[in-house]
């Protein structure tokens, strides 16, 4: 669920998808009536006829409540249990300066209580289910579950839908806990260096798109943060015609469906905020972030600006632009996993091998899609007595090959192996399922995606690799950051703690 | 970044920032909590077992949902076994079955094998990807662990089956390719030195278990002495037959499993018969603590990481279902337990505060962990001393004990609705020697404890007086 050492990496967006995420919005904007109230439902049990699913492909079935709830049910009845989310379409892109943070610390929020289920007791009723549950923010999302005996599904969602509607809390909760997400980012960025070091690299990379920002947010922002910031950021966003209930594993459809209806039914829409484009401005320039931190290895990553997946040409009516990004799109990740998807792939080959390695690790990465813009990376550990200018320009020597050389039909057919196993291996998780449905949703792509992908990853040509290497990786569009290893020894350390502890009263 | 098993580019999309906590103790608890689950509503299907060939223990699982297979084998080749010194040659060798195999003559393998050329880490990671299968190795303190998935394809499974085979049985231990993981592994356990978390475990460990293996951390200098040779050797001495136990889960017929089973060891020696396989070195026993301990390490980090704990359980123990179902009540239950709602519910001391029995084939750890900003650290330790003296002396409350069976009872099916989940499972009863049926029975082990039968274990087991406590950020 991390992405681990590129953790706070999301995404990018083309122009166009943010224009098209602006017109959305404005679309809600422009409905300031909510829809006429649906008809409830009186029982849960009631059959909602079935109609109202539509398949969205790969099994599964999709319907939307009059007030905007999107509803997914993706039935697998393999073992009597089941995965209940509740996705809201606001992450950290969507806060603003000075309130970062805000996004995550409101989902820590939701577990503290609604005027019939006090703090505490949303999770220890979840418990007595026999469930398992959490929650999760990222740029583009935030995300509740469950996992759960498939027979207590209607008694997560009425708790789920509780909350949604109806968080409410004391300012004394809200106060401890924003010492929880310090402590947490404490341990996640300010103890980690090499998550120190991305963040500053996101910062300095992105401009105005709102990607720039931590997703847990800067310390002193949340030093900052008042009880009602939150409940503010609560009330703009979190709407029916905002979220999906995402359903997985041995459930009859309909019964969600009814239950769904029974649950959020009656919730009013809202009229969303308007999401501004904050399009980054052209890059026009190699920039470059050093980052001094307690560590013994040296860190190098290098991140370029690139397009991302906006949907696929025969489902959607995209602009030619967008049609030529996606198709970028699949070259880009088949490129990654030519670098790097195997063992014994090119970069490891190159760097980390031999008497003339130059690394101990070296890793590449693309995000693929998201709300914002996307970014392509490769990253490396240089071997004791090597540069990390060396490094990087090693690394940069591996996409110019790729450029320059082309890529063979064997490590074609390599990567694309992978992905037609992947796909099989990935329907063990029901989990899995459930988030990719939930991801794709908030990006505004089909909720089969993930299987839609194959077909159009495995027709990707050695030409088309070949291009978007030559085409991507200029210095230009490049962000370069180094993390410059600190050795602090016990006695230095000892006389800063001495010297901090008589200055600060605590 | 040096994960290579496949990712679906869109995976990688998704998230991070969970509200929970626990993600570090991850590994350890699942293996934990993973070697629970009976029957509610549902059947669980049988774990079948046969000895094959008089050697070879076989424990699998039919299922036929997905077209694919999950395959564990473990060997009694854990770093309990690390030779004095030379702490992390269990590790090591774990590391190094897929830096290359060597080649056959034909017939060599067996009757009618064509002869296959040698293959470096390249062509090995090539091949692997080539079929879309997955290899890994790992090792603990018990068991070097080797975990395979693959499609069921006869044609892909054939060659996984065997790549895994010459992996496992004829690892060429190439000492320039060593050489080279040998300076990558000192230079990544030299950046962890700098990190907090890694330094409190390796105090934790070795103030707990002294000189005993469990006590043991792979560190520099050990990694520094380690040869090629002496991975050769651990190989020749731990990986036989005789001492392995092979896990599988997936769309087999019973006759593939005793096939792959087979083919997976072949190229290991044969002995005649195992009881003329030399005995395993003799360990010492596990030596509980005489007093409490406490080392304070200042350290260059805003937080200061805490443990405390002693010596636990072996698996085998008597007061297992007990001890975890009372540990789930103290600091295991995620949200709702007595330190998550003292520490971090009530307080906002730490994001993530837990505790957990480590059982192994000896006594393993009992460990409660925490991370603060340092200046609370001492304010978060008494808090946590509060909650675990009070639950030692007087025992769980039976609405507690209720709420404790409710998840864990009403929960079971989630520990086994996948294949890899379910072959977790069925590798722990392999390994364990736990009866065939421990999955059909394992709701009313956990049904029959009681508020008494939790008192007493931890009255038994923990003595909150003669505790580890091992700080990492002192703020003094």
């Amino acid at each position: 669920m991390f992405c681990s050492l590129h953790f706070p990496f999301s995404c990018r967006t083309l122009l166009v998808a943010l224009m098209s995420w602006s017109s959305l919005s404005l679309l809600w904007a422009q409905t300031p009536q909510p829809q006429p109230q649906p008809q409830l439902q009186p029982h849960p049990q009631h059959q909602a006829p079935f109609q109202a699913f539509e398949p969205a492909g790969h099994g599964i079935l999709v319907s939307h409540l009059a007030n905007g709830l999107t509803v997914v049910v993706k039935p697998i009845p393999r073992a009597p249990t089941a995965v209940h989310m509740l996705w809201v379409r606001v992450g950290s892109m969507d806060e603003v300066d000075g309130y970062t943070g805000l996004a995550h610390m409101l989902e820590h929020m939701m577990f503290k209580g609604t005027p019939s289920v006090p703090a505490g007791e949303f999770s220890r009723r979840v418990a007595a289910l026999g469930g398992r549950e959490n929650a999760f923010t990222d740029r583009d999302f935030t995300g509740f579950f469950q996992q759960i005996p498939s027979s207590r599904l209607s008694d997560v969602m009425k708790l789920e839908a509780d909350r949604f509607a109806h968080n409410i809390w004391p300012d004394e909760e809200f106060k401890k806990e924003l010492e929880v997400v310090k402590e947490e980012r404490r341990m996640r960025t300010d103890d980690s260096p090499r998550s120190a070091l991305y963040e500053q690299l996101e910062s300095t990379q992105f401009l105005a798109s709102p990607y720039r920002r931590p997703i847990i947010g800067w310390m002193n922002d949340l030093d900052n943060m008042q009880p009602q910031n939150a409940r503010d950021f609560y009330q703009a966003w979190y709407a029916p015609n905002n979220a999906i209930l995402v359903v997985v594993g041995d459930v009859n459809p309909e019964q969600v469906l009814a239950l769904a209806q029974t649950n959020y039914g009656d919730l009013p829409q809202k009229v969303l905020p308007v999401r501004k484009p904050r399009i980054e401005p052209e890059q026009k320039g190699i920039r470059r972030v050093s980052f001094k931190a307690p560590a013994k290895q040296a860190y190098v990553a290098l991140s370029w600006k690139v397009p991302g997946f906006k949907g696929f040409a025969n489902h959607d009516k995209m602009s030619q632009e967008d049609q030529l990004a996606s198709k970028e799109a699949l070259s880009l990740t088949v490129l990654s996993a030519l670098l790097d998807g195997y063992e014994g792939a090119r970069l490891d080959r190159a760097l980390t091998q031999g008497t003339k390695r130059v690394a101990q690790e070296v890793g590449s990465y693309y995000d693929f899609a998201g709300r914002g813009p996307q970014v392509f990376v490769l990253e490396g550990v240089p071997k004791e007595g090597v540069t990390m200018q060396i490094l990087e320009e090693q690394l940069k020597a591996q996409i110019q090959k790729v450029a320059r050389d082309g890529v063979s039909e064997e490590e074609l057919k390599r990567v694309k192996a992978q992905w037609l196993a992947s796909s099989v291996y990935k329907r063990d998780s029901l989990f899995n399922q459930a988030q990719e449905i939930g991801a794709f949703w908030a990006r505004d792509l089909p909720l089969d995606t993930s299987d839609l992908l194959i077909d159009p990853l495995l027709q990707v040509t050695a030409q088309e690799v070949q291009a978007v290497a030559k085409k991507y990786f200029s210095d230009d569009q490049l962000t370069v950051a180094y993390l410059w290893p600190q050795a602090i020894d016990e006695q230095t350390l000892k006389r800063q703690q001495k010297a901090q502890s008589s200055g600060e009263l605590r | 970044m040096k994960k290579k098993s496949f990712v679906m580019p869109l995976n990688r999309l998704v998230t991070q920032l969970s509200n929970s906590s626990l993600s570090k103790v991850t590994a350890r608890l699942s293996a934990l909590l993973m070697v629970i689950a009976p029957v509610m509503s549902f059947a669980v299907q049988p774990i079948q077992h046969t000895r094959l060939d008089d050697r070879l223990e076989v424990y699998y699982v039919l299922d036929h949902s997905l077209p694919m297979v999950d395959i564990q084998v473990d060997f009694d080749a854990g770093s309990r076994f690390d030779p004095p010194k030379r702490n992390g040659v269990s590790g090591a060798t774990a590391q190094m079955l897929s830096k290359g195999v060597q080649g056959e003559r034909a017939g060599k393998h067996s009757q009618g094998s064509s002869a296959l050329s040698p293959m470096d880490e390249n062509a090995l990671g090539q091949a692997w990807a080539d079929i879309g299968a997955i290899f890994s190795a790992s090792s603990s303190d018990d068991r070097l662990s080797i975990y395979m998935r693959s499609l069921v394809k006869p044609e892909i499974l054939n060659k996984a089956i065997e790549l895994g085979s010459r992996e496992i049985g004829t690892p060429s231990f190439d000492p320039a390719i060593w050489s080279r993981e040998r300076a990558v592994s000192i230079s990544s356990i030299e950046e962890s030195e700098t990190q907090p978390g890694p330094v409190a475990s390796k105090l934790f460990r070795q103030q707990v278990f002294g000189t005993h293996p469990y006590g043991q951390s792979v560190s520099v200098d050990s990694v520094k002495a380690i040869e090629a040779s002496d991975l050769k050797r651990f190989h020749q001495q731990f990986f036989t037959p005789c001492r392995a136990r092979v896990s599988l889960v997936g769309d087999l017929e019973a006759s593939d499993v005793e096939r792959i089973a087979r083919t997976l060891l072949s190229r290991l020696p044969q002995p005649q018969s195992c009881a003329t396989l030399a005995p395993l070195p003799t360990l010492p026993q596990v030596q509980a603590l005489s007093q409490s301990k406490t080392v304070a390490k200042p350290f260059a980090s805003t937080q200061a990481h805490v443990l405390m704990g002693q010596v636990g359980i072996a698996r085998g123990d008597a007061r297992y279902f007990p001890l975890t179902v009372g540990n789930y009540i103290l600091g295991g239950g995620g949200f709702v337990s007595r330190l998550t709602d003292q520490v971090r519910e009530k307080r906002g001391l730490s994001y993530s505060v837990y505790s957990y029995f480590y059982p192994e084939l000896q006594s393993g750890p009992f460990t409660i962990g925490l991370q603060t900003r340092k200046d609370q650290a001492h304010q978060a330790l008494e808090v946590v001393n509060d909650v675990l003296n009070d639950f030692v002396t007087h025992g769980p409350t039976p609405e507690e004990l209720q709420a404790a069976k409710d998840n864990l009872i009403g929960g079971f099916a989630l520990r086994i609705d996948n294949n890899k989940k379910l072959l977790d499972n069925v590798a722990n009863i392999a390994w364990y020697g736990l009866p065939l049926d421990y999955l059909q029975t394992w709701t009313q082990a956990v049904q029959a404890v009681s508020v008494e039968s939790i008192h007493e274990a931890f009255q038994s087991v923990l003595q909150p007086k003669r505790m580890v406590t091992v700080i990492v950020g002192d703020p003094s």
